[in-house]
């Protein structure tokens, strides 16, 4: 039997086993209405979700990007300070940035695909159950439980086969979404742990810290430079007005 | 006859367009069989072109169901067993 086929069977089998619940035909029409609608608010959930998830990624790749630029700058400024191992090391940081930058805007684009397919699914689905709830008040108005059968079977296989299409596109958009969540969750350990420095600002992170402490310290080569040429001529320096009358020269460090 | 893509809906085929559609089913089943992922993505991609270039949409509100269904056209191999494999997969 053709792939195809057999698909349509595995469907119809499903539909079939909604329709064997009731004596009365006519009660599988409500029963099968409840969970249409049931499922008309499951795929909304769904798309809600998956709109969260993305705000979160967009969010994070806004993040990443501030990170990114804020290394480069770390680099011009290590390398202009003459350290070149610094400036390494943002840029090493800069790359393992961008990498998860990259990654994180190929799943958003998967998730974008999925949100897109499950709108026009919804809206599929959305159009069958109105067209279900006319046809199901049109069969009780006038048809008795005998005759009712068949024209149930129909409209109900047909909606249930919607449904289990509606079911799959589902499942596609929570594995994406949930894939997307570990991802997101593990950038934001990685941020936190400041392997790639946190671009929040709130704390400082080692590259940070170093260059300030060479600005500080050229700072106050400089001032030094300064103080020494502003002393009188034929005067030399003293040290020890410095180390302190009381100690000994073995103590300065 | 109605076939459904999943995914994206049903569409109308004239029947003198089932044997053509047979060949190409039966070629995408063959790649299934061998556990074929290329040559499923292929065959699938080329059976779905087919499907669309000669069916016409039914529309949203239509309640019947398909004579053929068919998976939609990012279908992994691995998905496709699960919904061919005895319990099916289909939620809903």
């Amino acid at each position: 039997m053709s792939l195809s086929k057999r698909l349509a069977l595995i469907f119809r089998a499903k539909a079939s086993g909604a329709l064997d619940r009731a004596e009365d035909p006519r009660e599988t029409l409500d029963y099968s209405y409840q969970k249409q609608m049931e499922m008309v608010q499951q795929v909304r959930r769904g798309l809600a979700d998956v709109a969260t998830s993305r705000k979160r990624v967009e969010l994070q790749a806004h993040q990443l990007t501030a990170s990114s630029d804020k290394l480069q700058a770390q680099a011009a400024a290590s390398l202009a300070a003459g350290r070149e191992d610094l400036a390494r090391e943002a840029l090493v940081r800069r790359s393992a940035a961008q990498q998860q930058l990259a990654d994180l805007t190929t799943q958003e684009a998967d998730l974008q695909g999925q949100q897109d397919k499950l709108t026009a699914a919804l809206q599929r689905l959305q159009a069958k159950v109105e067209a279900f709830r006319t046809r199901k008040e049109t069969i009780k108005a006038n048809y008795s439980a005998a005759e009712a059968e068949t024209r149930v079977g129909e409209a109900v296989s047909g909606i249930s086969e919607e449904m289990g299409d509606v079911g799959l596109a589902m499942q596609r958009a929570e594995d994406k979404t949930a894939q997307l969540q570990a991802r997101a969750g593990a950038i934001d350990d990685l941020l936190s742990s400041g392997a790639l420095e946190d671009a929040s600002g709130s704390s400082k992170d080692d590259i940070q810290l170093e260059l300030e402490r060479i600005s500080s310290t050229s700072d106050v080569d400089v001032e030094l430079a300064r103080l020494k040429s502003a002393l009188p001529p034929g005067r030399p320096p003293q040290d020890a007005l410095t180390a302190g009358p009381a100690q000994p020269p073995a103590a300065q460090s | 006859m109605i076939v459904r893509i999943l995914g994206e809906g049903q569409l109308e085929l004239a029947e003198e367009h089932l044997p053509e559609l047979n060949e190409l089913d039966a070629v995408l089943a063959e790649a299934v069989n061998a556990g074929d992922e290329l040559g499923f993505a292929r065959e699938l991609a080329r059976l779905l072109d087919r499907v669309r270039a000669l069916g016409a949409q039914v529309p949203d509100d239509h309640l019947g169901s398909s004579d053929l269904i068919l998976p939609g056209p990012d279908s992994t191999l691995a998905e496709v067993s699960a919904l061919l494999s005895e319990d099916g997969l289909i939620p809903g």
